[in-house]
């Protein structure tokens, strides 16, 4: 499927540079992007190094453990794959705090050890079904306070910058629930399947 | 509004003070475990290099050529159908694909509609209660070489649908 999309995307995007004259725009967004995405890379080490270091010794210190203990009955329900008092749980819930406080930069990392984690539980290429919950929570978004979006509206003289997030937490709440039924729905679907 | 942006100033660095005094009352070796732990970060960081510049170039190839803005054209009747103001439809097209590009069109809707406009309170909710699907099963499965990504991307892109829709009725109730 990315494979298709993936390439989809790119010869779509040439060939229509040929009919729409902007060739020209097309190679040089493909050298541009290339180094972005290089420097966006570059930008992620100093995060993903300095939040796995702080994360490595609240491992050890037991942290994690005591916040997978805390969210064990909602989070056992959502992720049923995955053992009780296993390291995966606490990354992927300190993936998850730090999603609602808005810690992208710190979110990223612990989800990342959180994938890796997962993926010593199912040995496979494949996506799992813990790993596709978790990625549906994700790409739903769970901001509670959408710093950035603020801070737009301030810059453009909103008589009231904050008055969005109300909505944008029941819009969330909205769109992680719904994200949890259909990962559910196509979970129960692929394994009739199966049989 | 204090409050917030108090919180968000002064949340990191509590967190990792909590981190350290635990560690130490643990008597963990802090610094060793960081650097052992730090050393992961690199690591991800380097398998994660060829699948952003794959997903980026191809996006931008798709964004320069202007195909994407006449893809939204093509399309936006449905949308409209459905419901959707035609001013937010670029954003709504957008936001699941490319996280910078939605952000550019976020702040450019705030720009000329005002951000206590329907249209700007709009962008200004859907900017905030979705996330940029493509990029994110991007890296996370790209990180740990996950290649068949099963059902992830239906359910992504179908709760980005779902509130793109609860946005347009949240504020369309709590504004009017």
């Amino acid at each position: 499927m990315i494979n298709i999309i993936w390439a989809i995307m790119a010869i779509i995007g040439i060939v229509y540079a040929m009919f729409n004259g902007t060739m020209s725009d097309v190679n040089e967004a493909i050298l541009s992007s290339a180094s972005e995405a290089v420097t966006l890379t570059i930008g992620l080490i100093s995060v993903l190094v300095f939040w796995l270091g702080m994360m490595e010794i609240a491992k050890k210190a037991g942290i994690l453990d005591i916040l997978s203990n805390l969210f064990k009955p909602i989070a056992k329900r959502i992720f049923p794959e995955i053992p009780e008092n296993d390291p995966a749980m606490g990354y992927i819930l300190s993936n998850i705090t730090a999603n609602i406080f808005g810690l992208g930069n710190a979110a990223t990392p612990l989800g990342l050890k959180a994938m890796e984690e997962m993926k010593r539980l199912s040995k496979s290429n494949v996506a799992s079904r813990s790993m596709i919950t978790f990625l549906a929570l994700n790409t739903s978004s769970l901001t509670l306070f959408p710093t950035i979006v603020i801070s737009i509206r301030m810059q453009y003289d909103s008589l009231s910058p904050t008055e969005i997030i109300v909505p944008t937490i029941i819009a969330t709440s909205i769109s992680t629930i719904s994200a949890l039924l259909f990962d559910r729905y196509f979970y129960i679907k692929s394994t009739k399947n199966i049989k | 509004m204090e409050f917030i942006s108090f919180l968000s100033g002064w949340i990191i660095p509590l967190v990792i003070l909590f981190i350290l005094l635990y560690a130490l009352y643990k008597k963990v070796p802090a610094y060793e475990v960081f650097v052992e732990g730090g050393k992961d970060g690199l690591k991800i960081a380097k398998s994660l290099l060829p699948f952003l510049v794959g997903m980026i170039v191809s996006i931008n190839i798709l964004r320069s050529s202007g195909a994407l803005d006449a893809f939204i054209q093509l399309i936006s009747p449905i949308f409209i159908k459905i419901g959707i103001p035609p001013e937010i439809i670029p954003l709504a097209l957008i936001r699941p694909i490319s996280g910078t590009a939605a952000l550019s069109v976020t702040s450019e809707l705030i720009e000329v509609y005002g951000p206590d406009s329907f249209i700007g309170r709009l962008a200004s909710t859907m900017q905030g209660s979705t996330d940029t699907t493509l990029y994110i099963l991007t890296i996370y499965f790209g990180a740990v070489g996950i290649k068949n990504f099963r059902y992830a991307l239906n359910v992504g892109l179908l709760a980005d649908l779902v509130g793109i829709i609860a946005a347009v009725i949240i504020i369309t109730i709590v504004f009017t």
